[in-house]
């Protein structure tokens, strides 16, 4: 099975590279520059206009239940307009998104914006530059999405403690500062 | 001349970037995506720093040319700056820009220009070896 990665990056660079990056582990790759494209992509845009609009277009409702599978959402952490930090949030919130894995990427090792985002929900939180090692630890939250689709009345799974749950990796980063 | 020649040559010269403190470590990581389907990966990532950086370079100029100072537009600007040096591996480069980013901190205009000099210069030395390097190498394969 092919997963699809969704992955978000204001900078040109590192959009090839996390593209590149992805493409050989085989996952199918889309890229888009902003947060609020990510959502657009997403339909989660769709979504509120649908919401607020009452005469809005059937077609636009149509598009939330998009044929567009995402089985994993990369984001760069520092972007113009909403940055990876909303995006996580949104998605989370989201009832159709909440169970994508979300992934955050950053060139700062600032110890609150990591547990920020690991609190709201990111499985991982990549130092940038991203490196191949890096990537080769998503293929287990891409498995877990995969689980998780095929359980519709899926519930929201309570967060263990943070120390139980950290990988060898992150804890490094979390005690970086101390 | 001889094949065998040139990726000496080549080798060389990829040697002197990595021993004079051009590159890191973040440049063996492009080196590793490259292969037969992708055989320019390296040249298409330097080409693409090259033309990005040069619209960060003309905004920190434009910027500093402002007053009064905007040290926090000159930071943003240079953190992405430093982010792109980063991911190609541009080791001078990226000390500049965080020197650069450590008087826009303090406020301190001269420090600014006086850096700013500095990531220019470093920025055009890396091009001409880094160009001159690629070029051997694409001829030595």
């Amino acid at each position: 099975m092919q997963f699809h990665v969704l992955a978000v990056d204001d900078s040109v660079i590192d959009r090839k590279l996390i593209e590149r990056l992805l493409k050989t582990s085989s996952y199918q790759v889309t890229v888009v520059d902003s947060g609020v494209k990510a959502l657009e992509y997403l339909g989660l845009v769709d979504d509120e206009i649908a919401n607020t609009n009452t005469d809005s277009n059937p077609i636009s409702t149509i598009k939330n239940h998009h044929e567009v599978e995402v089985n994993l959402i990369i984001t760069d952490y520092c972007m113009p307009g909403i940055n990876g930090y909303d995006l996580l949030r949104k998605i989370k919130e989201s009832t159709t998104l909440k169970n994508i894995p979300v992934v955050i990427m950053s060139s700062e090792n600032i110890p609150s914006r990591i547990n920020n985002c690991l609190e709201q929900g990111a499985e991982e939180f990549f130092l940038k530059p991203v490196k191949q090692s890096d990537v080769n630890k998503l293929k287990p939250h891409l498995m877990r999405g995969k689980g998780k689709e095929n359980q519709p009345n899926f519930v929201v799974n309570k967060r263990k403690p943070m120390a139980e749950c950290l990988s060898p990796d992150r804890i490094r980063t979390k005690y970086n500062y101390i | 001349m001889e094949g065998n020649k040139l990726q000496r040559q080549a080798a060389c010269m990829r040697n002197a970037l990595f021993d004079q403190g051009y590159l890191d470590e973040q440049f063996i990581q492009l080196e590793d995506l490259q292969d037969e389907a992708n055989p320019n990966f390296v040249e298409e990532v330097v080409k693409l720093f090259y033309s990005d950086s040069a619209r960060f370079i003309r905004n920190i100029d434009l910027t500093l040319n402002n007053s009064p100072s905007d040290f926090v537009k000159l930071d943003n600007i240079m953190h992405q700056f430093k982010g792109s040096s980063s991911s190609i591996g541009a080791k001078k480069v990226k000390q500049r820009c965080t020197q650069f980013q450590e008087y826009c901190k303090i406020g301190n205009f001269e420090g600014c220009m006086r850096t700013f000099q500095e990531v220019k210069q470093e920025h055009a030395a890396l091009k001409k070896k880094i160009e001159s390097y690629l070029q051997v190498a694409r001829q030595a394969r």
